[in-house]
């Protein structure tokens, strides 16, 4: 099943069994812009499966309220880019309601916006801006790296109850992998996609892939790479990348995203703290991201970027 | 600022006396919850003195027992008690920053409102949000808000949620004139036309945004002539006439609930305060603010009401009880508990608890 087939099956296996829960963005009922909600229109109806005016603001603000007033709403705002515009419904409303009106209404709401590089697709359909939603008290963070966390992350979000934002890459969308049905993923838990004793690596979305293959290349020069999927950026598994990097004394943080003020920095300061492991980040260079291929390239995280960085943090 | 409102289909009766007979006992009543709004308002104020450093003004030594910015609605309480009297306790609200007054007329607890501008744990909100984000689910008002126009796309979610869940009840969405210049306003309205959903909006025009009059900053004719440019029929009203105000909306409110679509009420009245509780608005025009008194909602109700043959002493009694009730708001809110500082911690997210760095 694919990336998105597997966001698709998650969302409509929900719906079938809460009729709370509802879809709204623009383009749903033509299955959505990735295909991620392929068919939903057709099985659940124009008023569950809601197409909308390009009213990103209000798009997530009505969510906010049709949250107060009893539905558990999914809301699409096609790239994270586009999401800018809907920043105050999201981070003053979304994210203070239950808190600031003293725990009187929820808001369970899960906002998604595929984030990352897609090619030639230049500045402003390009970012990955989980950072910005990590450092707002009472939002939830997930990035999911494939199609089985795309189906069991996005079944746990829609149960949470919580505020949710939702970052799908836009190049995964066509992953193949096994998905098993009914296996729902805990958010806030990491998971070891590769084993090492001598180095940790954590990573999260596109990126996983490319750090695992990074860490076959370092197994070729002896190097053992503990990689670690981190899959929910808020809250973060810190017992399962604290453990890690107690054992091995190396951490990097690979991503996607901007390196300056990345959640890169946030992951290796914590474990620093903790473990007094020696750490090392890596993540795109504070650019726009360009639209010729040699300038969009500056913006990719790559293999020999990340055994170089490995190698510089282990001193080889 | 010029206004030419689109006038909705059918239009009703705009004024009770139409009927024949006046409404003396609805006018009354109209008149005490105007008269606890106020009561409400001018005992906060009091309060609230000392307690806010801004305007170059310095905090007392004495701590203010209110002491966060109030942003008061004295003047424009006809709006919240004529529109709110056509409303059911389970319909929903969404307010302003200036929001004490749809929060009483929605039927909140004064007590309990008291106690959250001073901060206390029996508070609406537990003194976790103040006067700025008042709210009482428990009477259908969603809160008031820190954000200009941010309650508009929040208030056509909840009717689009009712209409969904077939539900009975409305929404009435309150917001100033300075928000139909932000783009939530313009998304807000069209939604509500394209889902057509069950929504009031109340446009609680008090002729200035913030500090600076709205009339030069807004193109166009207005409030209402906006709405009717996207397809919802507007009502203008004298929103200092509580009698003007309730059978405007009531009208309104009617066909909302008869499954009309939106409706839009342009409520024209005047902010006799400044902006936020230290602001002595010293930039308004003088003559301005006192031709604004003579037309003080609470004075124009009072005079009708003894030309109807109420006695001014069954007025003053009606004051005087609002004002009994505040104080006695006043006395249990300065008694009551301070929230527990673990408090601080609680109502932010489920996933996650206990994680905070």
């Amino acid at each position: 099943m694919s990336y998105s087939q597997a966001a698709a099956t998650a969302l409509s296996e929900a719906m079938r069994a809460d009729p709370s829960v509802v879809a709204l963005g623009e383009d749903l009922g033509r299955g959505g812009i990735f295909a991620q909600y392929r068919g939903l229109q057709q099985e659940f109806g124009a008023e569950r499966v809601i197409d909308t005016p390009i009213s990103e603001a209000t798009i997530m603000g009505a969510a906010v309220g049709m949250a107060l007033a009893g539905l558990r709403p999914v809301v699409e705002m096609r790239v994270v880019d586009f999401a800018l515009c809907a920043m105050d419904e999201l981070v003053n409303q979304a994210a203070k309601n239950r808190f600031m009106f003293g725990g009187q209404g929820r808001v369970p709401l899960v906002a998604r916006m595929p984030i990352g590089l897609w090619t030639a697709s230049a500045a402003q359909h390009s970012q990955s801006l989980e950072a910005w939603f990590a450092h707002i008290p009472g939002l939830v963070v997930v990035a999911p790296a494939a199609p089985d966390d795309n189906y069991g992350l996005l079944a746990s979000a829609l149960a949470s109850g919580d505020p949710v934002v939702y970052m799908e890459h836009k190049e995964l969308w066509g992953v193949e992998g096994e998905v098993e049905p009914g296996r729902h993923v805990p958010l806030g838990r990491a998971r070891r996609v590769h084993d090492g004793g001598d180095i940790t690596i954590v990573s999260w979305s596109k990126t996983v892939t490319t750090c695992v293959a990074a860490a076959a290349d370092l197994a070729a020069a002896s190097i053992g790479t503990d990689v670690i999927d981190l899959r929910t950026l808020w809250p973060w598994d810190r017992e399962m990348v604290l453990a890690s990097t107690a054992r091995t004394g190396h951490l990097l943080v690979v991503h996607e995203a901007v390196q300056v003020g990345g959640f890169g920095a946030e992951i290796a300061a914590a474990a620093a703290e903790a473990t007094g492991c020696r750490i090392r980040r890596l993540g795109a260079p504070r650019i726009p991201s360009g639209y010729s291929k040699p300038l969009e390239d500056q913006s990719r995280v790559a293999v020999p970027g990340i055994v170089a960085a490995a190698m510089t943090l282990l001193r080889r | 600022m010029q206004h030419s409102d689109q006038t909705g289909s059918a239009a009703p009766p705009r004024d009770s006396r139409s009927a024949g007979i006046p409404d003396t006992s609805r006018l009354r009543a109209l008149y005490r919850t105007m008269a606890r709004i106020r009561a409400f308002e001018n005992a906060a104020e009091i309060a609230s003195q000392g307690g806010v450093q801004a305007w170059g003004l310095a905090t007392s030594a004495k701590p203010a027992l209110v002491r966060g910015p109030l942003h008061l609605s004295t003047g424009q309480e006809a709006v919240a008690a004529g529109v709110c009297a056509n409303l059911n306790r389970d319909d929903l609200l969404t307010s302003t920053h200036r929001g004490h007054g749809h929060t009483l007329a929605k039927g909140a607890d004064v007590n309990r409102m008291m106690a959250e501008l001073f901060g206390r744990a029996t508070g609406t909100n537990k003194g976790k949000g103040g006067s700025m984000h008042i709210a009482d689910f428990a009477v259908g008002m969603l809160g008031a808000n820190g954000v200009v126009a941010a309650g508009m796309p929040i208030a056509v979610g909840a009717a689009h949620a009712l209409k969904i869940r077939g539900r009975p009840e409305i929404v009435a969405c309150f917001f100033g004139d300075g928000a139909v210049n932000r783009g939530p306003f313009l998304e807000a309205l069209n939604w509500a036309v394209v889902y057509h959903l069950p929504v009031l909006f109340v446009c609680e025009d008090n002729r200035i945004s913030a500090t600076t009059p709205t009339g030069p900053m807004t193109g166009g004719a207005g409030a209402g002539a906006r709405a009717g440019s996207i397809g919802v029929p507007a009502e203008k009203v004298d929103g200092n006439d509580v009698e003007a105000v309730a059978a405007t909306s009531a009208a309104l409110v009617a066909a909302v609930r008869a499954g009309a679509g939106p409706r839009f009420l342009h409520a024209l009245t005047y902010r006799f305060k400044g902006h936020v509780s230290v602001d002595p608005g010293a930039y308004r025009d003088a003559a301005e603010v006192a031709r604004a008194l003579e037309s003080d909602p609470l004075r124009l109700a009072r005079d009708k009401l003894l030309a109807r043959g109420i006695a001014a002493e069954v007025i003053d009694a009606l004051d005087a009880a609002a004002r009994a009730e505040i104080d006695a708001a006043l006395g249990l809110a300065a008694t009551a508990p301070w929230p527990d500082p673990a408090a601080a911690y609680t109502d932010v997210q489920n996933t996650g608890a206990n994680q905070w760095r």
